[in-house]
């Protein structure tokens, strides 16, 4: 299986649409290696910006900057951008409507061994949580590069997140990406996956699995959190009684919450969810990680079983 | 008499015979400047007055400075808000909105009549600047410490396209304990940002006292100047100095320029001068009347 970082998306797209839109423009806070856009401050210096260590003064200058007509894509880790940043994003971005898009870079707990202080598990919640704000959480490298090419389609602020770690490529470079609309991957119908991000592989080969065991799931890939594709979810809930989400944050305020929301006043059926347990990580590696904090297929799996003997009940 | 009607009824005279211009810099004269910044004062205490809240003090002490700028120095046109040639200008210490909202109603942005609805449910003029309310606002503001971030990003995205436009933005003193102030005076001066001016709107008061005992601020030019920018301390009550300042400021290259306006919180009206008490109260019908005869006279 070929695997990307996903985060090599964001800087190839940035690159790419650079070349005939110089609205362009790239913020980052001294981790431009890390965010991958430090060719883009090479080819391109006018159109880049090194502000510092200073997550704030960066999201004000890319409002600054998006009121000159400029399309601004600030990134730095998530856990910065989302948490130091949060006020200038809900305020002044935000509140003004105002088109900033920001990369949200090592998403996730399997950011691995610098441990809970960089491993963004929180952000999707505090993003979705604010008006006017688009979420979009691509799950390979393909759909981030697509995803951040389709930001700069739409006015007003948009949250990209995407990963440190390379993770298996499950899409095709002309697989059709539609802001706001998810995708079924395979068809069931007795339990429908429902995942966003590194766990939609892991959804995958879930249903491969349980395939064999005779159960057999439809695996869907939400990577616009919000807006979000509220028909194909009450569909698929319609169809198979029964939903697994699975995500790479936090349950609480995160996607499996995000799809409860959609699903309890519209159909409710069972819901088991995968994701983080209201906890913090810790150093180890990516693989460590998944496997200690139940995010793999195997723990897919269980949560199939599980809700599936609950739709019987 | 309802504080809205006789908000209204005070709103409808112009006393002070201000004109609007089609187009600004008007270059009015001495005399007519100290009439708009006078009209701006009696807006100020007549708007919170009919809301019944807001913040006279501090929109009080930038008064004559802005009064300046709008008239004199600021290019814009009221007929069309977002003009390219306009140049900007970004209130970081939002809370200023009576400030804010008079000086589009006397340059003739709207009439001048909606001050008084300043505050009031359905209202375009929301308790701090919206923009999804009113359009001439560039951007919503209301947490303090991010609106010279916000101006630098406009002054960067003005050079990168070689325009001349000028970037102005007004912080409060208190608002400078904020970190993402110095953040973004660090970054102003280390990308040249020359386009770029700041009214630093020095006086003395926060909300729960002096800015000296809550967290001193001083020495501030110093401050400044150690950031590399260029520094210029006027009486921001002084009309001359206030242009001088400003003339200074535009032909100031390489660098930022920050005009550290020596002020006085509330200036204009006795009881509110210098008294912290009065930065976000607004005057009773009795407290009204004694603020216009002040600011009548001229204090
Ligand atoms: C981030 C943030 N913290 C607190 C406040 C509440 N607040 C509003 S005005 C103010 C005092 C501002 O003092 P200063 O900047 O000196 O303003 P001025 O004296 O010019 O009115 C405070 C604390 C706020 N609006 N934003
Ligand atoms: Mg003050």
């Amino acid at each position: 299986m070929e695997k990307k970082a996903t985060r090599f998306g964001y800087s190839d797209a940035l690159m790419d649409m650079a070349k005939t839109d110089d609205r362009i423009v790239v913020l980052d806070a001294d981790l431009s290696k890390s965010t991958t856009t430090v060719g883009f401050h090479k080819k391109y210096p006018k159109r880049s910006y090194n502000i510092g260590i200073a997550e704030q003064n960066m999201l004000g200058s890319a409002a600054g900057l998006s009121l000159t007509g400029k399309i601004p894509y600030v990134s730095t880790y998530g856990v910065f951008v989302s948490g130091r940043a949060y006020d200038q994003i809900r305020t002044t971005i935000c509140y003004s409507n105002l088109n900033v898009k920001i990369g949200g870079a090592h998403g996730g707990i399997s950011v691995g061994p610098d441990g809970a202080t960089h491993q963004a598990l929180e952000e999707i919640g505090l993003m979705r949580g604010l008006p006017n704000m688009t979420v979009i959480v691509p799950c390979d490298y393909h759909e981030t590069y697509k995803a951040t090419k389709a930001s700069a389609s739409i006015p007003g602020p948009v949250y990209i997140r995407f990963g440190r770690e390379a993770i298996p490529i499950v899409t095709k470079p002309d697989t059709p990406f539609v802001l706001g609309k998810g995708q079924v991957y395979k068809d069931g119908r007795d339990v429908s996956i429902i995942a966003c991000g590194s766990l939609v592989y892991e959804a995958l080969v879930a249903a491969e699995s349980l395939k064999t065991e005779g159960i057999h799931c439809k695996v869907i890939n939400i990577h616009t959190i919000k807006p979000m594709d509220k028909e194909l979810i009450i569909k698929s809930a319609q169809e198979t009684g029964a939903i697994v989400t699975a995500e790479e944050h936090q349950i609480m305020t995160g996607f499996g919450s995000a799809i409860s929301e959609v699903i309890v006043q519209n159909c409710p059926v069972p819901i088991e969810m995968v994701g983080i347990n209201d906890t913090f990580g810790e150093s180890g590696t990516p693989d460590e990680l998944m496997e200690a904090y139940h995010l793999t297929s195997n723990d897919i799996i269980e949560k199939v079983k599980k809700v599936i003997k609950r739709k019987k009940s | 008499m309802k504080r809205r009607e006789l908000g209204l009824e005070l709103l409808m005279d112009n006393l002070y015979n201000i004109k609007a211009y089609p187009e600004y810099p008007a270059k009015l004269e001495k005399e007519e400047v100290k009439r708009f910044c006078q009209q701006i004062r009696r807006d100020i205490v007549v708007s919170t007055f009919s809301a019944g809240s807001g913040h006279p003090g501090g929109s009080l002490s930038a008064a004559d400075m802005f009064g300046v700028l709008w008239s004199n120095f600021l290019k814009h046109k009221p007929s069309d808000p977002f003009w390219d040639g306009r140049d900007h200008v970004i209130y970081s210490k939002g809370h200023v909105t009576p400030l804010i909202y008079s000086l589009y109603a006397e340059t003739g942005y709207y009439n001048r009549s909606l001050l008084s609805t300043f505050r009031e449910f359905g209202s375009p003029l929301q308790g701090h600047p919206a923009n999804s309310k009113l359009d001439c606002i560039e951007v919503s503001s209301g947490s303090l410490g991010q609106g010279l971030s916000i101006a630098a990003g406009i002054a960067m995205g003005l050079k990168q396209d070689g325009k001349p436009n000028q970037v102005y933005a007004l912080c409060g003193d208190g608002e400078s304990q904020e970190g993402q102030i110095w953040e973004a005076i660090m970054s102003s001066a280390h990308f040249h940002l020359d386009n770029l001016t700041l009214f630093f709107d020095y006086n003395n008061l926060e909300i729960d006292g002096f800015v000296e005992d809550i967290m001193g601020i001083a020495p501030i030019e110093d401050k400044f100047k150690s950031f590399n920018w260029h520094t210029i301390v006027i009486d921001a009550h002084n009309i001359d100095e206030i242009n001088n300042g400003i003339q200074t400021a535009l032909s100031n290259t390489d660098r930022p320029t920050v005009i550290i306006g020596r002020s006085i919180k509330g200036k204009g009206v006795s009881y509110m001068e210098n008294q912290a008490g009065w930065h976000g109260r607004a005057p009773n019908e009795e407290e009204l009347k004694i603020a216009l005869e002040d600011i009548n006279r001229g204090i």
